[in-house]
């Protein structure tokens, strides 16, 4: 598996750029007008990370972190999925960059290569910011009335957390 | 958001004065912001670099290529749209942009599908039948290639920080396909809203 995934970047990089040479593409500029646009989404996050990194500090050094994820522990326990991801299972949806910061702290905590780190990494990685979506596309045509699409979603995002920790269980 | 936000902070000044834990709280106060920075300049050069390869491939016709090859499969899931409506087109793009991880690009294309998506619809305040697959598609993730989490999980020390990807397809697949099936489920139950009748997506003359 190891080997697989190691070939997988640079084949990947390499086949691209390959690919975009081969049929005329002026690859370097295009690299840097690609990069251009990463670097400004990535100062374009920093703000919001600056206050949400200070909030989620805060609630952490408080101890208030703690009590939460003891209260939600009946519902993580349904889900079978471990009590200290609850917290990024409820932001995942409505913040990307508050889910950005909980990973983080999870990945400095617990390491990335244990059950709650590559939990943590499948959770982030197989969901998405639920509400934001939601928000910016049917705000754009006006849409007041969304039906039943938060639910389907929500449902969506459900089997997403049951599943990554079901998943890393069955893989790892 | 807002909500959150100032309920975290306002939360962890009351818990941290009964707790007794004011100054690791104060600590955090102070120190966090310093971590958001680092955070951002981690993942600043991961983005640049996937965001320019990313380019490329758009360029070189890549997101052109995998689009057609998505049409069929989308021709299922909204069924009832002509075969050559521009909101076709402009649903694979945003898909294939998502699958390519080019964020940047995603969401213009799919503010383009659903303006078309509204057009067939009567300019209606209420959604479509194909808005609704439409927005639920984009709330999973699509992303082929997990380029934040990889990079994040190798700057905390990974053996191989890409060893999670099965892992992450397969949840996602199953994930995407529980809400897909959600609102097919959904469509048959609730055909329109009462007030207004849906007819698949097609103009509805008032």
């Amino acid at each position: 598996m190891e080997t697989v995934t190691a070939f997988f970047v640079p084949v990947i990089i390499g086949g691209i750029l390959l690919f975009g040479a081969v049929r005329g593409v002026n690859v370097f500029d295009e690299f840097i007008a690609g990069a251009k646009e990463g670097l400004s989404s990535a100062v374009k996050i920093l703000p919001a990370l600056v206050g949400l990194m200070t909030a989620v500090g805060m609630f952490k050094a408080s101890g208030a972190l703690d009590v939460l994820t003891h209260a939600l522990s009946p519902l993580s326990n349904t889900l079978g999925v471990p009590g200290e991801l609850m917290p990024l299972a409820l932001l995942r949806p409505i913040s990307g960059s508050g889910a950005l910061v909980i990973f983080e702290n999870l990945l400095t905590a617990y390491g990335p290569d244990s059950a709650i780190g590559r939990i943590a990494g499948v959770m982030q990685g197989s969901t998405e910011t639920t509400f934001y979506a939601v928000a910016v596309y049917y705000g754009s045509v006006n849409i007041k009335r969304t039906r039943y699409t938060i639910f389907c979603a929500l449902i969506a995002d459900l089997v997403g957390i049951f599943m990554s920790s079901l998943t890393v269980r069955l893989l790892f | 958001m807002k909500w959150i936000f100032c309920g975290m902070v306002v939360l962890s000044v009351l818990f941290g004065a009964l707790n007794g834990r004011m100054p690791q709280v104060s600590n955090a106060a102070i120190s966090s912001c310093a971590g958001a920075v680092e955070l951002v300049l981690s993942l600043t050069g991961a983005m640049c670099l996937w965001s320019g390869v990313m380019n490329v491939a758009d360029k070189a016709g890549i997101t052109r290529g995998l689009a057609k090859l998505f049409s069929p499969v989308l021709r299922v899931l909204f069924k009832g749209l002509p075969k050559d409506a521009p909101a076709l087109k402009a649903i694979s793009m945003n898909i294939t942009a998502n699958l390519l991880g080019l964020g940047n690009a995603a969401t213009p294309l799919g503010i383009r599908a659903m303006q078309q998506l509204s057009k067939e619809n009567g300019g209606s305040d209420t959604a479509s039948r194909h808005m609704i697959t439409f927005v639920v598609l984009n709330t999973a993730s699509l992303q082929l290639i997990p380029t934040t989490i990889a990079t994040l999980r190798l700057k905390h020390g990974s053996a191989a920080p890409l060893d999670i990807l099965p892992a992450i397809l397969i949840t996602s697949a199953v994930s995407l396909c529980c809400g897909l099936l959600a609102v097919k489920i959904c469509e048959r139950l609730f055909p329109g809203d009462g007030t207004r009748p849906d007819k698949g997506g097609r103009l509805w003359k008032r």
